[in-house]
């Protein structure tokens, strides 16, 4: 090909993606009815208000405890759901994976399950959950549950394949039994990956537990929504310091310990 | 030689600090687990009862889902705002995030700059998608214009970290080569870094097209964004319509697996042409 | 009775390909075998046939007089007990130390209780000690096995099979990956286990002149077929060429050289 047609034909190519974009831009416009002027202009404005208005007051501040004793019940959610869901995830990975896998016919059953628990939301399960645990913890502790096991299967699957499967071969021929070969190799080998996995999975499901908890009711995310509803901005403003606080906190921890078992 | 075996019992895991992690990090974790479960917040709720019921309502969502307020062209165009919804959030948030993450990656930018994006966008992460909407709402009101800027700020903050990072792993000498030939910094980015990087950021601006699919689900449900998420909403807390719940749940389920789909090829397609 | 007898093995993946094609030989006990032939030409799967971990299509393998393909279950473990593996690539689990890779020899003996949890007696970690020392791997014996050199994970590979105190040693291209020097500590150690231990030796390598070096018998294989089955004194270069195919020229030039030199 001639060096001009070559660029004619990337520039022609970049000039109908980005075409595309636009397209689907300006159709998504109009299909969500956003005002794009009244949109730029708030965010000066949103900022301009939230300097004086959304910052803790004095009476905020009276409010900490509680605020505490709510951000723990979210984080905890967070981390047990995680954790229990983790649990089960590498039991349906060891099903899935063809390495660990008992026979080929678990394979896709164990992965289209995972797919499925992963691709509805977690506000779709929790409004789902919400027939049979109404305004509980439960609700939110299932609805993180399920999204964390579907997630955990997919990259554990990935992890086991690519980690084990020469060793797993080299027990085999030892003469290893099955139970042996999966404790004795494929977790010690996977093990800190499923770690890391596990803290990501903290990370984002404190994130996703207060948006549940405005849902049905519980824990941090409920506190900011009744201090919102009732113009309380001080303390709302208070509950999203608290917040951060607590995620940049486990993120630091959650960097430093996989930069040491990595 | 018989000598130089130790007569004690002979240690098999070495006690490095890396096992001294895991085991202490899978400890905390148990027993915060443990402790989380003992104090969740039941609320009279009889568990085993309330499981079963679980079980049973995941039957009739399965086998029983069924239209009954909205018509299939209603859902249809509830479906697509949401789609609307992620992809306006995806575009808008990526442009900035771009120029963004020019001065959040080490090897573009001087160290105290990357500094201060990063801690700055770590921030805006840190804040959960639907506090950055009700936040906005103050100003403008609930609806679809609170929605599209407070997950506008999210989706910013997360692609400045995934661009920054492409552009960190990107070639030196590729750079050096076009800085000695005596190209100012906007021409590096342009003849170097963007060619270079252009795959990978398209994959990762996918996969938070993906995530905003989600995301604009749960704040039709929460913070009034509109779309398929508020009419779940609907159906699950005013209707309280398990069957209806049920089309929806297949719509946006069907909907994610073939973004997940899309996502997982082209990160295939963009991991060959590396 | 010899120590393994292969009779007529046959191997078919899918409907088409044909892996193994009749496959037969005999090994006596205390033997070395170094079995050659090019890229794809079946030798990995006539070793993974002899322990199972590929089923074979027809024929029949007996070991120690026990016919292999009919094992199952347990008795297919305690068969697998009997001979050791080593792998081109090791397979070790990376991130364990490698007194516990080396101790992965001995699941095989283990109940499922133990296996499962780990449980090795302390005859068996002095036994596993010993054996690495024999390797010169004392100093190694706490370090992770990702911090070792290709010749010394091929060496923990070695104590692994050792510690199973096998009756005989397949050894998948031991040496395919390793860098010269490395490759000859190996195969130095895998004739000297068959010398003093009397283990017997089955070693597939795609290198004839490792192989006309050390082995007292080639098995010469081709798609599939056993082209030549005699001692290494006996093969020439029509051999060799009908052996390796188009890929033999280098392989015959090397090997002039090396008489040469």
């Amino acid at each position: 090909m001639q060096p001009e047609a070559f660029f004619l034909r990337r520039r022609v190519q970049s000039a109908i993606f980005f075409a595309a974009i636009l397209g689907l831009t300006y159709g998504s416009i109009l299909l969500t009815q956003f005002d794009v002027i009244q949109g730029l202009q708030a965010v000066p404005r949103a900022f301009a208000w939230g300097i004086v208005n959304f910052v803790p007051d004095e009476r905020a501040w009276t409010r900490l405890p509680r605020i505490l004793e709510k951000l723990q019940e979210t984080v905890l959610m967070a981390i047990a759901s995680s954790s229990v869901a983790s649990v089960f995830g590498l039991g349906l990975a060891l099903l899935g994976a063809n390495t660990t896998r008992p026979h080929p016919w678990f394979s896709l059953p164990a992965r289209m399950l995972a797919s499925i628990f992963r691709n509805i939301d977690v506000s779709v399960w929790a409004l789902i959950l919400l027939f049979s645990f109404g305004q509980s913890g439960f609700t939110g502790f299932f609805a993180l549950f399920f999204v964390t096991l579907g997630f955990i299967t997919r990259v554990m699957v990935e992890t086991i394949d690519e980690v084990s499967t020469d060793s797993v071969e080299a027990l085999r021929a030892t003469g290893a039994s099955y139970g042996a070969i999966i404790s004795q190799s494929v977790i010690p080998a996977c093990l800190p990956q499923l770690i890391s996995w596990v803290l990501y999975m903290i990370e984002t499901n404190i994130r996703s537990a207060t948006l549940v908890g405005i849902l049905t009711g519980t824990g941090i995310g409920f506190l900011f929504d009744l201090y919102f509803k009732n113009f309380n901005y001080g303390a709302a403003s208070l509950v999203v310091l608290a917040t951060v606080v607590a995620v940049l906190l486990i993120e630091a921890v959650s960097n430093a310990i996989r930069r040491t078992i990595l | 030689m018989e000598a130089t075996i130790p007569s004690r019992r002979i240690q098999v895991r070495p006690r490095n600090r890396a096992n001294i992690v895991i085991q202490v990090t899978l400890l905390t974790l148990t027993v915060l687990t443990l402790y989380g479960l003992v104090t969740i917040d039941a609320r009279n709720v009889e568990f085993f009862a309330a499981f079963g019921d679980m079980l049973a309502n995941f039957r009739v969502v399965l086998f029983e889902a069924r239209l009954k307020n909205l018509s299939w062209f209603d859902l249809f165009r509830e479906l697509m705002v949401t789609v609307g919804l992620g992809l306006l959030t995806t575009v808008f948030g990526a442009v900035p995030a771009f120029f963004f993450a020019l001065f959040a990656a080490q090897n573009l930018a001087p160290r105290r700059v990357t500094d201060a994006v990063k801690a700055v966008m770590a921030f805006v992460r840190a804040v959960p998608t639907v506090l950055w909407v009700l936040f906005f709402a103050v100003t403008v009101g609930l609806g679809a214009a609170a929605a599209v800027i407070g997950m506008t700020f999210h989706s910013i903050s997360y692609l400045v970290k995934a661009y920054a990072e492409t552009f960190e792993e990107l070639d030196e000498g590729a750079l050096e080569a076009l800085r000695a030939s005596g190209a100012n910094w906007w021409q590096t980015v342009f003849q170097a870094v963007v060619p270079s990087s252009a795959s990978a950021i398209l994959s990762w601006t996918f996969v938070r097209f993906e995530i905003n699919f989600s995301v604009a689900i749960a704040m039709g449900a929460t913070a009034g964004a509109g779309g398929i998420g508020y009419d779940m909403f609907m159906a699950s807390s005013f209707y309280l319509d398990l069957r209806e719940l049920g089309i929806f749940t297949y719509a946006v389920l069907i909907f994610a697996i073939l973004l997940e789909w899309g996502a997982t090829r082209l990160k295939e397609t963009v991991g060959a042409t590396r | 009775m010899s120590l393994l007898e292969i009779e007529n093995v046959s191997k078919r993946y899918g409907s088409e390909t044909l892996a193994l094609n009749s496959v037969a030989f005999s090994v006596e006990a205390g033997e070395f075998v170094a079995i050659i032939g090019p890229s794809g030409a079946g030798k990995s799967t006539l070793l993974r046939c002899i322990n199972r971990l590929i089923d074979v299509s027809s024929g029949d393998i007996r070991f120690d007089g026990v016919s292999v393909p009919k094992l199952r279950g347990a008795a297919l473990r305690r068969h697998r007990t009997q001979i050791g593996m080593i792998f081109q690539h090791y397979n070790l689990v990376n991130r364990l130390s490698v007194i516990e890779n080396v101790l992965h020899g001995r699941l095989g003996y283990k109940n499922t209780l133990q296996g499962i949890l780990g449980l090795y007696t302390e005859y068996e970690k002095r036994e596993a000690v010993r054996i690495l020392e024999t390797l010169g791997l004392s100093e190694q014996m706490y370090k992770r096995c990702d911090q070792l050199s290709g010749g010394q994970k091929q060496r923990v590979g070695i104590a692994r099979a050792l510690v199973q105190q096998p009756k005989m040693l397949l050894c998948d291209e031991p040496i395919a990956s390793l860098d010269p020097s490395s490759a000859k500590v190996i195969m130095d150690t895998l004739r000297d286990i068959n010398q003093t231990m009397g283990i017997t030796l089955l070693v597939n390598l795609h290198q004839v002149d490792v192989a006309l070096h050390y082995a007292e018998r080639i098995i010469g294989i081709n798609r599939g077929q056993v082209i030549y089955d005699g001692p290494p004194q006996a093969l020439n270069n029509e051999q060799i060429y009908q052996i390796y195919g188009s890929e033999a020229g280098e392989l015959i030039l090397d090997l002039k050289e090396r008489y040469a030199a």
